[in-house]
């Protein structure tokens, strides 16, 4: 185990402290914000400490309070994990320096900082935590954080904004903890590595629509929070309405935790009933493209058309996770297996990209619409007019994102979309490849309409419905400037990075779907972890015991408490990379006509 | 008991969604606040219920470890965190939905359209 595996709290660890000494600073605006940025972009340089520390030594994790594994609170944190905390960290230090010039001092007073800090910790926790109920937390903390930033400024929008928002984000969280009790009361663990085992086992596959029904209630939850369709429709509801700041790091990160946990729940845990989980999740994947981008056509005004957009655009990374239906005995019975699975491991490299490039581009976009309505004093585009004349470098920057959202070379979405494609075309998926191509071409025609409308055409005059002279704010100062244009600039270079030396980032994200096609090294990596306590043989015995007498009692037979004792006597670190190796296998070994043993009521 | 907390737990989820089903946003309220003591029950619940020879998960003084037939503390853990996660963010929804009635006038769900600029 690598000295590093005790850092991996450290990107909750940073942001908390940050939050706590913005609170500290309670009176003084300035210094909050100045903080927020030193915060954040000490989180990116922990962060790509720790996707270092990851390519070098494999997974790193750790048990919070030294507890034994499964009994603690377990830190994980994969190549997928360390890609999604480092663009975390990217993020945070582009949308804090950006809100030193679009929030308001009357926000920074109520407390913007800090809770933008809390928002960041909540998201980082979401990405490395190992344990499923602290997921559930870590959901909460973001959400909560949300909620304050959402509501945060209390004009009427922002409140009928986040009354939607937080009814549909409750509703999810409630499905989501119901899914962790059943799941609990099924395998007795909520150690996401031990589930994997546990839920690849005997005792699952005894009661195989058990575990697609909480599959089912967590694909509800996590797409729900992921905005995914048919749940996705308080995303643009809400996402217009508070400062552009806020809606850049919403539609950035909020989204994509989502996303990330069902990639997570659905690569590690639920492989057992592939055909139909991951079936469920193309087709959801391919009507969420086409829903979201015939809406965005639709709009009037750019930050609406763009949440619509990051709906659109949900349904590509969830496309990648999607194709892991090919993996499933059912889905091709004649086909050669090999072939599949590469084409799997190109469709989840292809959703780790596109997660990389959506992440970068919406947060973009985002903050580029905050400076659009900044310059132009309103968000409607039929208002609109000129802007590639107030402020040419905006129109360009707009330019860079929008073309790469559609997937014109040479920009990151290329390179994404077509690994997607090609893998969904190996696959035999034509429909969903039709609708992410179809996806593409709306994008452009959407993004390219807000580009003629706000920068293109003329201003319009007051009397045609333009804005007047007189409400038309001033220009920006060049402080200001800067301090907007800044990070627009760096995420744009981003863009243009990944569009123009693809290999790296292909690389990294090849590593993560790697190992999430082959969940041993996590597995391993979790229940290696070693704990100076002492470690209870008696209270595992006497676990075991229970658990046979249970089992015998509620009439399962010998074969599951046998099964019990063999899943727990695989806690043993030496023998856990067979076991797990074992669970990784096990969902392609079973046939899904596996003869079900009788179970006694 | 099990039988008896899962028809609970079925009316308590159909009382949630009767009322979140209704134009009224105090109603939309109430129905999440059910809808999160639903879960909480179902969470319990499905963690075992031994209620027939179940005892405190207490040890005792002169042991080391538990001694079974007892309650699993580990659902009541859970279940106790997300009471007091419950308890704020349903603070803060009470807060913005009040707020939000001053800003409209209105409890209606219709009136929470958002208003044409």
């Amino acid at each position: 185990m690598s000295p590093l595996g005790d850092l991996v709290v450290l990107p909750m660890l940073v942001p908390m402290a940050t939050a706590i000494a913005c609170l500290l600073v309670w009176r003084h605006g300035g210094l909050q914000r100045g903080l927020c940025v030193v915060g954040s972009v000490v989180h990116l340089a922990v962060g790509l400490r720790l996707l270092a520390g990851v390519l070098e030594h494999g997974v790193l994790a750790t048990s919070v309070g030294d507890w034994p594994v499964p009994f603690g609170i377990v830190f994980a944190m994969d190549v997928l994990s360390a890609v999604m905390v480092v663009l975390t960290g990217i993020m945070a230090t582009a949308v804090s320096i950006y809100a030193i010039a679009d929030i308001d001092d009357e926000r920074v007073r109520h407390g913007f900082c800090p809770v933008f800090q809390t928002l960041i910790m909540g998201v980082s926790g979401a990405f490395t935590t190992g344990d499923l109920f602290n997921l559930y937390v870590q959901f909460e903390v973001m959400l909560t954080s949300s909620f304050v930033l959402l509501a945060l400024g209390s004009g009427r929008r922002q409140l009928v904004g986040a009354i939607k928002y937080v009814t549909l984000n409750l509703l999810a969280s409630a499905i989501f903890l119901a899914a962790v009790g059943l799941l609990y009361g099924m395998t007795g663990t909520l150690n996401m590595a031990d589930l994997s085992v546990a839920l690849a086992g005997e005792r699952a596959r005894l009661a195989p629509e058990m575990v697609t029904m909480i599959g089912a209630m967590l694909i509800v939850a996590f797409g729900m929070k992921a905005a995914a369709f048919p749940m996705f429709f308080w995303l643009p509801a809400s996402y217009h309405t508070p400062p552009a700041a806020v809606s850049a790091i919403f539609s950035g990160l909020l989204t994509k935790v989502g996303l990330y946990s069902l990639i997570r729940m659905f690569t590690l845990m639920f492989t057992v009933n592939l055909g139909w989980t991951h079936g469920l999740l193309l087709l959801l994947a391919g009507i969420t493209m086409i829903v979201g981008v015939l809406g965005a056509v639709a709009q009037g005004e750019i930050r609406r058309l763009l949440s619509f957009q990051i709906v659109s655009h949900i349904g590509y990374i969830l496309m990648g996770l999607g194709l892991m239906v090919a993996l499933s005995p059912v889905a091709a019975p004649g086909g050669d297996p090999e072939a599949a699975r590469a084409a799997v491991a190109l469709a989840l490299t292809g959703a780790v990209v596109y997660t990389m490039h959506h992440i970068v581009t919406a947060t973009s976009l985002f903050l580029i619409a905050g400076t659009v309505e900044r310059v132009g004093g309103t968000g409607r585009l039929e208002r609109l007019g000129g802007l590639t004349r107030t402020v040419p470098a905006l129109g360009v920057l707009y330019l860079v994102a929008a073309l790469s959202l559609s997937g014109i070379p040479p920009f990151s979405g290329f390179w994404a979309k077509a690994a997607l494609v090609k893998s969904g075309l190996e696959l035999g998926q034509g429909a969903v490849v039709a609708a992410a191509l179809v996806t593409g071409a709306l994008t452009l025609y959407a993004m390219m309409r807000a580009w003629s409308e706000a920068f293109w055409k003329p201003a319009p005059p007051p009397e045609a419905g333009g804005v007047d002279e007189r409400d038309r704010p001033g220009p920006m100062h060049p402080r200001e400037r800067r301090l907007r244009l800044g990070p627009i600039v760096g995420l744009a270079l981003l863009i243009v990075t990944i569009g123009l030396l693809p290999g790296p980032f292909f690389g990294l994200a090849r590593r993560a779907a790697d190992q999430l096609l082959d969940p041993a090294s996590y597995v391993a990596a979790v229940r290696s972890i070693e704990s100076p306590r002492p470690d209870w043989p008696e209270v595992r015995e006497r676990l075991e015991r229970r658990r046979a007498a249970e089992g015998g009692a509620r009439g399962e037979g010998p074969d599951a408490s046998a099964v019990e004792k063999d899943g727990r006597a695989a806690d043993d670190a030496a023998e856990a990379p067979g076991a797990a190796a074992d669970a990784a296998a096990a969902p392609v070994a079973v046939p899904e006509s596996a003869p079900v043993p009788e179970v006694a009521p | 008991m099990t039988f008896l907390l899962a028809i609970v737990i079925g009316v308590l989820y159909a009382t949630a969604m009767f009322l979140m089903l209704r134009r009224n946003i105090v109603k939309i309220l109430l129905g999440l606040a059910v809808l999160g003591q639903a879960g909480n029950l179902l969470v319990f619940t499905a963690g075992g219920v031994v209620a027939e020879r179940g005892q405190a998960p207490l040890i005792a003084a002169d042991e080391t470890v538990l001694t079974p037939p007892a309650q699993d503390p580990v659902p009541q853990a859970l279940v106790l965190t997300a009471i007091v996660i419950g308890f704020g963010v349903m603070a803060f929804a009470f807060t913005v939905f009040k707020q939000a009635y001053r800003a409209t006038g209105s409890d209606d769900v219709h009136a929470l359209r958002d208003p044409a600029r």
